[in-house]
């Protein structure tokens, strides 16, 4: 199954507004798309999943999904999170 | 001064009955639920724009969540009403996310809001929220979310009391903002029924109910009063006796000189700089940083202007001064000590700051944040003077600067004391945290003693000492600290009209003589209480009249 590594770049790490921008992406997407901190691997649409990982600024954390273009999918999920959304 | 209204109270707890209806037309009802309480909370969203809408727009991720759907349905599959599991759904997550603390906890809120208004349309019964009759009304509630209070229609909310709250919580900063009457943290709010009719005096903190006639005659002379009060051209802070306090404005951007200069400012206090660096990852370039420098004291022409040197920690962290997670962040690597760390950030703005001054003819001041020692005081003013700025002072936040002043005082040019983190420092209160708000009262006289130690070194050296924080803006409380020895003022451009009028109508012996009552009160609400007390007596003595002749 494909999937991206990426260190988390938001200042304040994924809560409140880049948590919910980003589960608003991962739900255009309309592929499942799944989200890993540590040994916890969840569904990325869930803001409150999201959210109670508690990740902050400099985790890595991992992208995977299956189907059609996950690959590009995939890129454009892990450019979101490469991106401070707290500047 | 109108008529009562209470924002609903919380839904009570569905009960845990078994579902008489089969698990799939409750999971219908539950999924069409969640879906009509999301569009409703992002309508809102829409309406209110700006930061609010940020919020309420993750309040409706949460409603629309996989995961929680996914859970809610379990809990239908094992008989219970769709009410119940939403509501152990939701309180199942809150309880996860309480669990963590910190910011997690304070989303718990959120959560419960949400859980609320699924819940309130299953009954079908109205959402919880501020009501909007078609009448004005005073609006009573135990707290506001920072998504209601933002949302307040200013036309129909005549006032807010709240029960909890301090002043620095969030509803109390916001009703500022915008110029709301307010009382926050207001014991017994809760008893006021709707419809009663009440005055609310924000600059006393009473709530009178079911008023008597006279004063309600009273408070409607005081509203015409002030009507044509706003009208009347902006002039400079000036005492009765004719002692001037500068009237200045705290501002975060270029964008607000404008209003802040329609609002009669006299200059900056404060002018924040973190704007300029939270949109980048790394600090900018000198150029960058001069330009909009130049903007700001072009603006403010001929006029004094306070710029705060970056003041990054606590609650505004920037990567590149201090990336090291702390257990204490206010008491940690902040203010000057993150510059400090990083002299060459330092550098740069002082040197764009200079470079601005020399090509504009505004009267520049910088200053430094979170100054704890003598030590610190001279390395920042020399490094100022050396990099060219004529006027560079401290601003006192800490206990130890303040107790200190006339040590700190006779090495720098004026001091700045930041209300804020001051009284977060000397009731080891995190300003931040709701369950210690009731300690973050700038009234205190702990905490006014403080601002006395700078005011009587700042009078001895014939050194400025300004305020710049919330205190500044509550009236009667700019009256004590002009008595307690500042010498400027500065505030949120909102509050300039209200600090104006209440300075004029006292002497600066009277200033002191409040600051004298503050100071030996036991606590916040005695120090308040005293000072209003006083000024209701002068303000209310008749002229002298010949004494009645006796027996």
């Amino acid at each position: 199954m494909p999937e991206r590594t990426v260190t988390i770049a938001s200042a304040h790490g994924l809560h409140a507004r880049p948590a919910s921008l980003f589960v608003q992406a991962v739900a255009g997407s309309g592929l499942p798309v799944e989200l890993t901190k540590g040994d916890k691997t969840l569904n990325a649409a869930s803001i409150l999943g999201v959210i109670s990982l508690g990740i902050e600024h400099g985790d890595e954390v991992t992208l995977s999904a299956e189907g059609d273009n996950a690959d590009s999918v995939l890129d454009e999920l892990a450019t979101f999170l490469l991106t401070d959304h707290d500047a | 001064m109108g008529p009562i209204l209470r924002m609903p109270d919380p839904l009570p707890e569905p009960s845990d009955a078994a579902s008489t209806s089969s698990p799939d037309e409750e999971k219908v009802r539950a999924a069409g639920a969640l879906a009509a309480a999301a569009a409703d909370i992002r309508l809102r969203g829409q309406r209110a724009g700006g930061a609010a809408q940020d919020v309420l727009d993750a309040q409706a991720f949460m409603a629309e969540d996989p995961t929680l759907r996914a859970d809610v349905d379990t809990r239908i599959e094992s008989g219970k009403t769709a009410e119940r599991a939403v509501y152990e759904a939701f309180a199942a997550f809150r309880d996860l996310l309480t669990s963590m603390g910190g910011y997690m906890g304070e989303r718990a809120t959120d959560l419960d809001d949400v859980s609320q208004r699924v819940v309130a349309h299953l009954r079908g019964v109205s959402a919880p929220g501020v009501p909007s009759p078609d009448y004005p009304f005073v609006l009573v509630a135990r707290d506001l979310a920072p998504a209601d209070t933002a949302l307040l229609d200013l036309d129909k909310v005549l006032a807010l009391v709240t029960s909890d709250g301090g002043p620095t919580s969030h509803t109390a900063i916001l009703a500022r903002e915008k110029s709301i009457v307010a009382v926050v943290g207001a014991t017994g709010a809760l008893a006021l029924e709707d419809g009663d009719i009440v005055i609310v005096d924000a600059t006393s903190g009473e709530v009178t109910v079911s008023p008597s006639d006279e004063q309600r005659s009273a408070v409607e002379t005081t509203l015409a009063a002030r009507a044509t009060e706003g009208e009347r051209p902006v002039g400079p802070g000036t005492l009765a006796d004719g002692t001037a306090v500068p009237l200045l404005a705290n501002l975060g951007s270029v964008d607000g000189s404008r209003d802040a200069l329609d609002k009669g400012a006299e200059g900056v206090g404060l002018f924040r700089t973190e704007f300029l660096f939270l949109d980048s990852e790394k600090a900018p370039t000198v150029a960058e940083q001069q330009e909009k420098y130049t903007q700001l004291l072009t603006d403010f022409a001929g006029k004094k202007v306070v710029v705060r040197a970056l003041d990054a920690g606590a609650d505004k962290p920037l990567s590149f001064l201090n990336d090291e997670p702390e257990e204490n962040p206010a008491l940690g690597l902040r203010g000057l000590r993150a510059l400090r760390a990083n002299e060459p950030i330092l550098r740069d703005q002082l040197t764009a700051l200079a470079a601005a001054d020399a090509a504009t003819n505004a009267d520049l001041w910088v200053m430094a944040p979170m100054v704890s020692t003598v030590e610190e005081t001279r390395y920042f003013t020399a490094l100022a003077h050396e990099l060219g700025l004529a006027t560079a002072g401290v601003m006192v936040e800490v206990p130890a600067a303040a107790l200190l002043a006339d040590r700190i005082l006779p090495d720098t040019d004026f001091a700045s004391i930041g209300t804020n983190d001051l009284t977060q420092y000397t009731l080891a209160a995190d300003r931040l945290l709701g369950s210690v708000a009731s300690f973050q009262d700038p009234w205190h006289p702990a905490v006014l003693r403080l601002v006395g130690e700078v005011g009587r070194a700042g009078a001895l050296l014939g050194k400025p000492v300004g305020i710049c924080g919330e205190a500044a803006a509550d009236p009667a409380l700019a009256v004590v600290l002009v008595g307690l020895g500042a010498t400027s003022l500065s505030m949120s451009p909102a509050a300039l009209a209200d600090v104006r009028a209440e300075l004029a109508l006292y002497t600066l012996e009277q200033a002191k003589s409040f600051a004298e009552l503050a100071l030996s009160a036991n606590s916040a609400v005695e120090a308040r209480a005293a000072v209003a007390a006083a000024a209701t007596t002068l303000t209310t003595l008749t002229p002298p009249t010949t004494p009645t002749e006796s027996e």
